[in-house]
């Protein structure tokens, strides 16, 4: 009886307001911001008023439009070469947005996949990618992105790549740990001795069980992936020049920060709202997905 | 058994060290960018760059080059610049000073604000203050340490201009000093001026490295000091009519400190690896500044020692804060 009435759809629905209920304020504001972000990014064509790369030396380093000596028609000012700041901080969320789902999602994969095989299999598998982690994390990781981003060669598939390499570790360690937890519990013993292959036994009932820390550590990956492609563009080893991105209007705005410093303090301020954004929608979903508090 | 697993722990730093020696040179050597192409002139004939690559042995076998290179470094040779044209070692070993002074600084302030903000939020523990204690460690620990630069530079630098906002020292201030650790050997020898214009240039990045830092010792310390102070020997204590700061600071902090050095030391790699782009910012001369010119230049045999320097600095530390963390903890001590 008490299957069946755990299995109504009643019940499901309750389960799931429990559940956002769980995650709180930091669940729904966080998913507020990233949402904001992703829209801000699908929709960048219309929502610019002016070309991203449209130049206009005739009124460059306007302030913002409020201030003296702005101009209506550019809302947060122009750069040194008389571009729309506002425009570029719109189409800057492209590529932001880009390299966090996909560089976040590619490094989860490799690094579920490596960490449920070294904690699964135990023995040599899990030294040689345990030594393998370690080798990983005598880079720094901040200079190894840099470096493989260098190598690879401009472009968002590099940056994507440098992020995936430099960060696949982050899973791999927790999920090796948590695969090793789990499969110490009487529920896998269980599954083991009914007979489930170990595939089968990772696949139907260790996975699931891992759901609620991945989704918590893809939320966080995907706002340090932001700033990696952050960083990357600042140096100016990123997407290619004419590509407007929150980095490298830092690093422009830099050269003119005593002239011009709202052009590096907007882009700042986009980074740290998504930034915060992913956050708190990781710790949100933590706490709504926690097996341990849904009793 | 935990001396034996010091002991293994540094049996196993040569071969991670040959493992990043070897990434780092397998990856270099599939650039597709030239670093001779860099530094040749325009209109260079063929036999120029072919002599130019044979000096940096850039024209045999990878393995020739590798095996070449360990060779070197092992007798304390890490070649020559190639953007530059110094010696690495002579490089590194005149900016690695820059970058330990900021590491050291910034660590410094992290910890005393740090531990300042556990205490404070321990002291309100269960008021409405508490609370904004946490919520100001959580904001802190949210934005990173580039990010906290470039607030900092925006603020302290430009809306009020009250403190410099690049290089190590002003340029017209004649240092002369004998080392480069020219921050500690001012203060050794008491010449406080230059001691006071290298900290006016040195207090924006290191507060940008500590204040991440800092929040996760608050955030630790704070946990630990939670729990100890809830365990029987500090509610005797307090029954017996100590005053509760009394029995914080004698009592309690010491036990709390143990997990703090433990879980927080493993951070101070982060501070390290966070040096590289503070750097940049400020302008700073140190090897992480040096570094990122390195990859522009495509530097080789730079980067490389760079990178080797780096990786050292990183093992050494997590050895030396499971060390001190040993020393600290009387149940590892006789185990």
């Amino acid at each position: 009886m008490a299957d069946l009435a755990l299995s109504s759809p009643v019940v499901r629905q309750s389960r799931l307001l429990a559940a956002l209920q769980r995650g709180g304020a930091r669940l729904w504001v966080g998913a507020a911001v990233v949402a904001l972000l992703v829209l801000v990014a699908v929709l960048a064509p219309v929502l610019a008023p002016h070309d991203a790369l449209e130049q206009d030396l005739m009124s460059a380093q306007l302030p913002p439009s409020w201030i003296v000596g702005g101009d209506h028609a550019y809302l947060l000012g122009t750069d040194s070469l008389g571009r729309c700041v506002l425009s570029r901080l719109i189409y800057s969320a492209r590529t932001a947005v880009m390299v966090a789902l996909v560089a976040a999602t590619l490094a989860a994969l490799i690094g579920v996949a490596l960490g449920l095989f070294a904690g699964s299999f135990g023995g040599w598998v899990d030294q040689a990618i345990s030594r393998l982690i370690d080798v990983w994390m005598a880079f720094p990781p901040v200079l190894l992105s840099i470096v493989l981003a260098a190598v690879i060669g401009a472009g968002l598939t590099s940056v994507i790549a440098a992020i995936v390499v430099v960060d696949w570790t982050r899973f791999a360690r927790v999920v090796r740990a948590e695969t090793m937890v789990q499969l110490t519990r009487d529920y896998a013993a269980a599954a083991r001795v009914i007979g489930l292959s170990r595939a089968k036994l990772l696949r139907l009932e260790i996975l699931p069980n891992l759901v609620p820390l991945l989704a918590t550590l893809l939320a966080v990956e995907m706002g340090i992936a932001i700033l990696v492609e952050v960083i990357l563009s600042f140096v100016g080893i990123s997407v290619s020049g004419d590509t407007p991105t929150w980095g490298s209007m830092i690093a422009e705005g830099r050269q003119i920060v005593y002239q011009a410093p709202w052009i590096m303090a907007l882009p700042i301020g986009c980074i740290i709202t998504s930034v915060i954004g992913f956050n708190l929608l990781g710790d949100g979903l933590r706490l709504a997905l926690d097996p341990v508090q849904r009793s | 058994m935990r001396w034996g697993e010091i002991i293994r722990r540094l049996v196993l730093v040569p071969p991670t060290l040959f493992g990043v020696a070897v990434i780092v040179f397998v990856l270099l050597r599939v650039v597709p960018g030239d670093p001779i192409a860099m530094m040749i002139p325009p209109g260079a004939s063929e036999a120029d760059i072919a002599r130019l690559r044979a000096l940096y042995g850039l024209d045999q076998p990878i393995l020739q080059q590798f095996s070449t290179w360990l060779g070197q470094v092992a007798s304390g040779d890490f070649g020559k610049s190639i953007s530059v044209h110094q010696g690495v070692l002579e490089l590194l070993l005149e900016r690695l000073p820059a970058t330990i002074e900021l590491a050291l600084l910034a660590t410094l302030i992290a910890v005393v604000l740090g531990v300042l903000t556990a205490l404070a939020g321990i002291l309100l523990r269960g008021r409405r203050a508490e609370w904004a204690v946490d919520g100001g460690i959580g904001v802190l620990l949210a934005i990173p340490d580039f990010l906290w630069a470039l607030i900092l530079l925006l603020v302290f630098g430009v809306l009020l201009p009250w403190l410099p906002i690049s290089g190590r020292v002003d340029p017209q201030i004649d240092v002369h000093l004998h080392s480069n650790f020219y921050l500690l050997e001012s203060l050794l020898t008491g010449r406080f001026a230059i001691a006071f214009a290298l900290l006016h240039h040195m207090i924006l990045p290191a507060l940008a490295l500590a204040l991440p830092f800092a929040a996760l010792v608050a955030r630790i310390l704070k946990a630990s000091l939670t729990e100890a102070e809830d365990q029987d020997y500090a509610q005797i204590a307090r029954a017996r009519g100590y005053s509760r700061p009394d029995i914080l600071l004698h009592e309690v902090l010491p036990n709390a400190l143990i997990p703090t050095v433990a879980l927080g030391g493993v951070q101070v790699t982060l501070l390290l690896g966070g040096t590289v782009l503070v750097e940049r910012i400020f302008s700073y001369e140190g090897i992480g500044n040096m570094a990122i010119d390195a990859v522009i230049n495509r530097d080789f045999p730079l980067i490389q020692g760079l990178v080797l320097t780096f990786a050292v600095l990183f093992i050494a530390l997590n050895l030396a804060i499971d060390l001190i963390v040993t020393v600290l903890d009387p149940r590892l001590r006789h185990g």
